[in-house]
């Protein structure tokens, strides 16, 4: 009798451990999902921020210059539920405008110039590179999250389901001389 | 930045892994990076002073071969130590899903972890059955790097999720500045690579000499690489073998100075690499390249346009195509030029940027690495409140 007691103890002990342990890697998890959000977050700003001051500096023609402007502006702005959409237009934006190296090499020619075409094509390298840590930190909570265990003993808590950040963020080709991304 | 890498490779046997931590290393030092490299070396081996040894590796038979790796309690805890002295801001683990130091540092750290994966191997039982412990310590992994799209694929089929492709790097001017020797030019052909390991293809290179030779009479097949040298010429014509000279393990000056010299460099290998890191350093070297049509091949050279590619394990196809370049001294030369302009995304200023890219954007809004306490009794106690400070 009281050794089947002990037993029932050392096995509830046992499960316990191991949801808190479930529990410490999902919590993990999360916290790996709030870094990569912020890191793509940085890295989406800097972005606009370059392409801003791009347009607004001279160096391109009017007509680019409004294009990238209306882009960029409205990608800084954009509101939590169309913030993919706007990113995306930017990408879309920055790749019409700097579809030449033409348009790079006049970039680079003026005073000051360098400078900011290399803080560009670091930018639209990086977004990407952000973007998936950011997908694959996603994917590892919600294959996790989508399990028995955590579901039954609502080990996630009130932590909002994770989303992926689904862009389009094809970097311009004249500032993306690299194999794959 | 402080970075720590960790090689699960033993630091005393040569091998391409180990390459690229060195020279990587190498690279993050010379920009003015704090970098520690935590590795399996014998106690007695003479190591560069950033390399801190993690104990002797163990031979194991694993996948198929001996690989010689770290595990057990006394690694553990070295590795332990080590990133708890280390402070790193970022650490940078190398194959972090074989069973070696790789693993067991994802196991031991938490805070921004990135992850090199270089082999692209089939999916093996023991990783099937080793999922469930695997994922846990992979899940820490805040980036992934695969060196090719190939690798990359492997990796999202086996493991799910995503990673970012950046190639091995080459210090291509070293390649590029070599001076070529004599001896070895004139109407040579070349192939660097271990010659009793069948998968790197030098017995279909065998294969396919007669044919080079009955067109070419004048062609030299020159081997450099470790081996039985009699058991490699063996299927050869014995007066066909005078053709064959073999220069036994090279040093990198030698070895730069072959690849600067011949007149084709062959790659015959028959599969198991991921990236081909030779066919990269032979481009830098300016030697036109003839190689298997590997889908990691395929990707270094471009699908055909950096080198000529040829139907794997197809002797008669290498040998055509050999025959083709050896005679065409035009087709060579533009092969030289696009080779050189295609390798430099491979040098290291470029792959090197790169790198450090991952490391910013994973330490963006993160703090540093520290030891992991939480599968410790000590922090267990503190997850129900009952720790002591």
């Amino acid at each position: 009798m009281t050794s089947t007691l002990i037993w029932i103890v050392v096995a509830l002990v046992a499960i316990g451990l191991y949801l808190s342990w479930t529990a410490g890697r999902l919590d993990r998890l999360h916290s790996r999902i709030d870094a990569a959000r912020a890191a793509l977050d940085a890295q989406l700003l800097r972005r606009a921020s370059v392409a801003q001051e791009l347009a607004t500096s001279g160096v391109l023609d009017p007509a680019a210059s409004i294009v990238l402007y209306e882009a960029a502006h409205a990608a800084r702005q954009a509101e939590e539920d169309n913030r993919e959409v706007a990113e995306s237009d930017l990408s879309q934006a920055l790749r019409a405008v700097f579809g030449e190296a033409q348009q790079v090499e006049a970039v680079q020619a003026v005073p000051g110039g360098e400078a900011a075409a290399r803080e560009l094509a670091q930018a639209v390298r990086r977004v990407p590179m952000a973007r998936r840590f950011h997908n694959d930190a996603v994917r590892a909570a919600r294959a996790l999250r989508r399990h028995r265990k955590v579901r039954w003993f609502r080990l996630a808590g009130h932590a909002p389901f994770p989303l992926a950040f689904e862009m389009d963020d094809e970097a311009p080709v004249a500032l993306a001389d690299r194999p794959g991304t | 930045m402080k970075i720590g890498i960790v090689c699960p490779y033993s630091w005393d046997v040569p091998g391409g892994v180990q390459f690229h931590i060195r020279d990587l290393a190498d690279h993050l030092i010379g920009l003015g990076h704090d970098v520690s490299v935590l590795a399996p070396a014998d106690d007695d081996t003479p190591l560069p002073p950033y390399v801190v040894s993690a104990g002797r590796a163990v031979p194991v038979p694993y996948n198929g071969s001996v690989a010689r790796l770290n595990f057990g309690f006394l690694s553990a805890a070295r590795v332990r130590r080590w990133l708890h002295d280390g402070t790193f801001d970022v650490i940078h683990i190398h194959e972090p899903a074989s069973p070696s130091l790789g693993l067991l540092a994802c196991w031991a750290a938490q805070g921004p972890i990135v992850a090199t994966f270089h082999t692209s191997n089939p999916r093996s039982r023991a990783m099937i059955a080793a999922y469930p412990i695997l994922q846990p310590a992979l899940e820490k992994i805040s980036a992934r790097i695969a060196v090719s799209e190939y690798a990359r694929r492997t990796l999202v089929e086996h493991l799910g999720g995503d990673a970012v492709v950046i190639p091995n790097g080459v210090d291509v001017d070293f390649f590029a500045k070599a001076e070529p020797r004599v001896e070895w030019q004139g109407g040579t052909v070349g192939f660097i690579g271990r010659i009793d390991e069948p998968r790197k293809g030098l017995p279909v290179l065998m294969k396919a000499l007669p044919q080079i030779l009955a067109e070419r009479p004048g062609t030299r097949l020159l081997v450099a690489g470790r081996g039985d040298e009699e058991e490699a010429v063996e299927t050869l014509p014995e007066e066909l073998r005078s053709r064959v000279e073999f220069l036994g393990m090279v040093s990198d000056e030698d070895k730069a100075r072959l690849l600067r010299s011949v007149d084709l460099y062959v790659a015959p290998n028959t599969g198991g690499e991921s990236f081909g890191i030779i066919l990269v350093e032979a481009m830098s070297a300016g030697a036109p390249v003839l190689a298997a049509d590997l889908d990691a091949f395929a990707q270094v050279l471009d699908q055909g346009a950096a080198g000529e590619l040829f139907a794997n394990e197809d002797a008669d196809a290498l040998a055509a195509s050999a025959v083709r370049l050896l005679g065409d001294a035009e087709r060579r030369a533009e092969l030289r030029v696009r080779g050189s302009a295609h390798v430099r995304r491979f040098d290291w200023s470029t792959v090197g940027a790169d790198i450090l890219s991952v490391y910013e954007t994973v330490t963006d809004g993160a703090a540093a690495v520290a030891a992991d306490e939480s599968d410790e009794p000590g922090g267990l106690l503190a997850r129900f409140g009952l720790a002591r400070d």
